[in-house]
């Protein structure tokens, strides 16, 4: 299924390309100004979608797992309000100020940078003061505290700023799979891969927190390591599609309950395959619903992966008349 | 074996302590089912979490413990999609390492422990299908899959009815009989703890724990003195009646019918007596009935009305 969405998501753009001159483009990279649209915009927009897809979902399942919480998602942890906090100063102080921060914001990679500071900053925070909290629900509730901290902070910028810079950063707000080149796909694929490979790591810790902290402490786990790495996991994750494609939301919450709702596991170690292709899948149907056929708007990908995402879930659980963790 | 040395026992929250036990000196017997009573709230589930080393002693020594302690705790688990087999597989966590790929061997010791509870029918049911009485032999079959010497188990008995109570307790009864391993129970269920144990922890009012073999404890007064029992006579086993109707009845017979007849009398508040003027005589062989003044009942409750008009 996510091959299929995969090739139909570089098929479909503001420039319909039949299969055939899909597959000619394949074998002859250099051939027309078709193969040149597929290259430089969109197999580097599918691979996009294709990893941060994987890594939102993925990460939504590590924080729903460890908290036991249904409502958790990648975002609990205060990342992406933090990445949100400091594009907004970059974007509304930075373009309309002169010296220091108007070179900065010039700079292509500069929403790129200041998403990831502003995650890393937050991840810093949360991971000093996990090693303080000896529960997980504390951990959730700070990490949600610092989410609406950093909201407000925000939310005081854009009441200061110009309208035109506003604009700016609600449009990164909403989300955007398309605005990346090849150099920016390859790090955010390594940083996923690294993120994976962590969540991969503690795939035994993952399934024992389901029974709680006791019962996996009296199975050998070591709470406080596997929680430490979780939450790195999740924070390389969902840090590093924040710095690119801008804070997406929902696809990291509702993924694991479809997955879960479909396929009748509790074990992660096929649980996190599938909710990483889940995710994928999930992100390039929302891409192609964005790229209405022949028409050269692009309608931004937060608007598509609720309004996709939400019904589908509500008929998942009508149907199944149950949802927990 | 555990056993504990002055072992202290309680928490520490801003440098301050609450000792709920101090300096007890208690150990688990290979083999053996031990009850460990006391009332609510005196930090039962607190030593089992100490014993069990998921928390710190607050000073002593505790000796034959390692990390692996087979532990069922009262914590509810919601997980969906969960099964039967899928609980019973986390007893081998401990021996795999992150692949969590189960050996025959491994596959092997979860089927026996499934068997050992005698849940085959129901290996590949949902947790949130089972009853309370299901799921709590599932999670003792988590523990013996761990293949400790040692469980411990917190109330593996409350929130069951009386038939799913005697079935835990009597199963826990045998393995620790069969595997020789140590079962550790708590429960304040004074009635099954006496039935089935074959060692009473007590928690005392003065932070100590008593030890002994019920029979001993409940002859001694130690079980009086901690549950402070209001109108139940431990010795007989009985609720105490009062005989509030001042009429006093003799009451031949013997057996079965005799006793629930002598329980039926004095529950509505006669005395029975060695001898008395109303005379009552219970027989039959596979049907009982009673004789009173002549004539003939068929039940205790025709008996009882006829006897209030004596």
């Amino acid at each position: 299924m996510t091959v299929v969405l995969f090739v139909t998501d570089v098929a479909i753009g503001s420039i319909s390309i039949s299969l055939t001159d899909l597959l000619s483009s394949f074998v002859d990279p250099k051939g027309s100004y078709i193969s040149e649209i597929i290259w430089q915009f969109r197999l580097p927009k599918a691979t996009t979608c294709l990893l941060a897809g994987a890594a939102l979902a993925t990460g939504g399942l590590l924080m729903q797992t460890l908290f036991r919480n249904a409502l958790a998602g990648p975002d609990v942890l205060g990342l992406s309000s933090g990445a949100s906090l400091m594009v907004a100063f970059v974007l509304m102080l930075g373009q309309t100020s002169v010296g220091f921060l108007a070179i900065v914001s010039s700079n292509p990679w500069s929403q790129v940078i200041a998403a990831s500071v502003g995650g890393v900053l937050v991840f810093v925070l949360i991971i000093a003061i996990a090693r303080f909290v000896q529960d997980n629900t504390s951990l959730l509730i700070i990490g949600l505290m610092i989410s609406a901290a950093t909201s407000s902070m925000v939310a005081m910028l854009q009441f200061v700023s110009k309208a035109e810079d506003l604009q700016t950063f609600i449009i990164w707000s909403m989300g955007s799979v398309g605005s990346t080149n090849w150099q920016e796909v390859k790090i955010l694929a390594l940083v996923v891969l690294i993120g994976t490979g962590i969540a991969v790591s503690q795939l035994k810790s993952l399934n024992a927190l389901l029974l709680g902290e006791s019962y996996a402490r009296s199975l050998g786990i070591n709470i406080s390591s596997s929680r430490l790495w979780i939450v790195v996991s999740t924070s390389l994750l969902a840090g590093s599609v924040t710095a690119f494609c801008g804070p997406i939301a929902f696809v990291g919450l509702a993924v694991p309950h479809l997955v879960r709702l479909a396929v009748p596991t509790a074990n992660h170690k096929i649980l996190l395959p599938l909710v990483a292709m889940g995710g994928a899948s999930m992100l390039l149907l929302c891409d192609v619903f964005a790229h209405l056929p022949n028409r050269t708007q692009v309608l931004p990908i937060n608007v598509i992966t609720s309004l996709i995402g939400a019904p589908l879930v509500i008929w998942m659980i009508v149907r199944n008349k149950k949802v927990s963790v | 074996m555990i056993s504990a040395q002055e072992l202290s026992v309680g928490f520490r929250s801003r440098g301050k302590e609450q000792m709920l036990f101090e300096k007890i000196d208690v150990h688990l017997p290979p083999g053996e089912l031990v009850c460990f009573m006391g009332s609510n709230g005196v930090g039962k589930s607190t030593l089992l979490k100490t014993l069990a080393g998921l928390l710190p002693p607050l000073a002593g020594k505790l000796t034959g413990l390692d990390q692996n302690v087979a532990l069922v705790l009262t914590d509810k688990i919601t997980a969906i999609n969960m099964t039967v087999y899928d609980l019973v597989s986390f007893g081998r966590y401990p021996y795999l390492d992150w692949r969590i790929s189960l050996s025959p061997s491994n596959i092997e010791i979860i089927e026996d422990a499934i068997r050992q509870v005698h849940l085959e029918s129901l290996r590949n049911r949902k947790l949130n299908e089972l009853s309370d009485g299901q799921l709590q032999l599932v999670m003792i079959a988590k523990a013996l899959a761990q293949q400790t010497p040692v469980i411990l188990l917190d109330e593996p008995t409350a929130h069951l009815d009386l038939n799913n109570r005697v079935e835990v307790m009597n199963l826990l009864r045998s393995l620790s009989r069969k595997l020789g391993k140590s079962i550790l129970v708590t429960t304040h269920e004074l009635d099954l703890a006496l039935q089935t144990a074959d060692l009473i922890w007590l928690a005392t009012a003065n932070k100590k724990i008593k030890t002994g073999i019920p029979e001993d404890l409940v002859l001694d007064g130690a079980f009086d003195e901690v549950f402070q029992f209001k109108g139940f006579d431990l010795k007989t086993g009985k609720i105490e009646h009062e005989a509030h109707r001042k009429k006093e009845v003799q009451l031949l017979g013997t057996g079965y019918s005799f006793l629930w007849t002598k329980n039926a009398l004095e529950r509505s508040g006669y005395g029975v007596v060695e001898k008395a003027k109303i005379q009552i005589t219970v027989f039959g062989e596979s049907k009982t009935l009673w004789k009173l003044n002549g004539s003939q009942f068929e039940s205790l409750a025709t008996l009882l009305a006829a006897i209030s008009h004596e």
